[in-house]
């Protein structure tokens, strides 16, 4: 009896503890957008982080993208040719990769890339005292390290994944085109044909959440790690891996909100 | 006048402090000693709202803090961190001028460089150190940065934590000359926290000692070799035997 109580108290802790984990998240999301409708805002910080976040991102994005639509026209013709489909490929490739592999491949990369930057920048910043320091000097460290950060993220994400998008569905038509002998120009009329403006749009619209999701999860663990470079270290894979489940769990929930029957 | 009553402060089952009273004139140079972990850090940071005390209060200028404007109570502050805690991202002169940049005390940007060089002159720094990045400075230089940034908006409080710590003894003699020169120049109120008594000697004005989370002694410099107080008489002698526990 004594051994099942302790069994059930340790599942009952483990539970408190991710309910109380989603609980500090929350907060920490809601005070970062609070600081991000009140002033000062911290210009510069919000241009380095766009280019640290977006325009340094590109070409792990853009090679993810241009590989994964090669390989998806090669999986797409090979599956198709099973029921005489072949002729699907370039609109196949174009819908997946605009509506989630374009948002969810460019995501998952941006989150390992920039998470884990941001978590060790500013778990750094913790451990030297860097933080406080900002606090003596009158600055609201959410202000200057978390609301830059958070919003270029939220814009730079979606613009990286129309770039993923317009090279990933490029590498399905460079295969397309030179391995599975398809028309150029009837390649692209058919990806142009079957894509509707809001197979893209819901693609921006998840990258944007994913954008979001990426930076607040490297800043909330980077402000909340521990001491020494193993608290560095452990804030900074745990920013990568809460990030990158974020990203497939909401994906799925905004691919039910977007397209469910 | 910095007045602290009574602070307590706990984090989990360690008791840091358990009921810190002190009392800091104004323009007078306070030096705080004790054994590591005995708290010195987190009293100062109580004062700062850096860390809240579990009970007690802290005045400035008879005003309590806790119900303080932030921002007007911060610019009365300037703070030497132990490592220095300068900016990595950011030029020495950024750092230096980085509350002249921003808010409320925000110049244009000519301006607070040119007052950011005039305080690294002042710490004994070369113009040409004003565009490098803090990593590119020895432990020396990085402290006399973060003393130029402390000074640069002219605070009528400074904190030191440790402000020799990991310095050879002649950097340690020109800082400790250094942070002397700017009080009196400055007519400052500080707290200093250190473990150095040549530091004590050079800077202090008054000691207070730090032991097991209460002030064990407080009194003026010259009274501090004659104290009959036997832990501090232990700690400034540097002794294994004593009330003290060596092992800790």
């Amino acid at each position: 009896m004594t051994g099942v109580l302790a069994f059930l108290a340790s599942i009952g802790r483990v539970i408190l503890g991710l309910l109380a984990s989603v609980g500090r998240v929350t907060l920490f999301a809601l005070e970062t957008i609070s600081h991000i409708l009140r002033p000062p805002f911290y210009w510069r910080e919000f241009g380095q982080a766009l280019v640290q976040i977006g325009w340094l991102s590109l070409p792990v994005v853009g090679l993810t993208a241009l590989f994964t639509g090669g390989a998806l026209a090669l999986q797409i013709y090979a599956g198709g040719a099973r029921f005489s489909a072949e002729a699907v490929v370039p609109s196949i490739v174009a819908i997946g990769m605009v509506r989630e592999l374009g948002p969810v491949l460019g995501g998952l990369m941006v989150a390992a890339r920039v998470a884990s930057s941001i978590a060790a920048e500013i778990g750094t910043m913790k451990v030297t005292e860097q933080i406080d320091a900002l606090v003596t000097l009158s600055t609201h460290p959410m202000k200057y390290l978390t609301v830059p950060r958070v919003l270029a993220a939220t814009l730079a994400v979606p613009v990286l994944v129309a770039v993923g998008d317009s090279i990933g569905i490029f590498g399905g038509y460079l295969v397309g085109v030179t391995r599975l002998e398809f028309n150029a120009a009837a390649y692209l009329k058919n990806t142009v044909d079957f894509l509707e403006f809001w197979d893209v749009g819901s693609g921006l619209v998840k990258g944007a959440v994913f954008g979001f999701l990426i930076a607040l999860m490297g800043c909330y663990f980077g402000m909340q790690s521990g001491r020494g470079a193993q608290g560095v270290g452990r804030a900074t894979k745990s920013a990568v891996v809460a990030a990158s489940v974020l990203i497939l769990a909401s994906n799925y929930v905004l691919t039910e909100v977007f397209f469910a029957a | 006048m910095i007045t602290l009553n009574g602070i307590h402060k706990s984090f989990g089952n360690n008791q840091v402090l358990r009921g810190v009273d002190l009392h800091v004139p104004t323009s007078e140079s306070m030096v705080i000693i004790g054994g590591s972990g005995t708290g010195k850090s987190v009293t100062i940071k109580t004062v700062l709202g850096l860390v809240e005390p579990d009970r007690g209060k802290i005045e400035v200028d008879g005003q309590n803090v806790a119900k303080a404007d932030r921002d007007a109570f911060l610019a009365r502050f300037g703070m030497l961190f132990q490592g220095g805690a300068l900016f990595d991202s950011l030029p020495v002169w950024q750092n230096v001028a980085f509350r002249l940049m921003r808010g409320a005390l925000k110049k244009p940007k000519d301006e607070a460089r040119t007052i950011a060089i005039e305080k690294l002159r002042r710490v004994g720094l070369k113009e040409d150190v004003a565009d490098r990045f803090p990593a590119e400075l020895s432990g020396g230089m990085q402290k006399r940065v973060g003393l130029a940034r402390a000074i640069a908006a002219e605070p009528e409080i400074i904190f030191f934590d440790e402000p020799t710590t990991g310095l050879d003894p002649i950097m340690s003699g020109v800082i400790n000359d250094l942070i002397r020169e700017i009080v009196v120049e400055m007519g400052a109120t500080t707290m200093t926290i250190t473990h150095d008594m040549t530091s004590v000697r050079t800077i202090a004005d008054r000691v207070a000692m730090l032991h097991d989370g209460v002030i064990q002694w407080t009194g003026r410099l010259d009274e501090m070799d004659t104290a009959n107080d036997l832990y501090l008489q232990q700690f400034i002698h540097g002794r294994a035997e004593g009330p003290i526990e060596a092992v800790r």
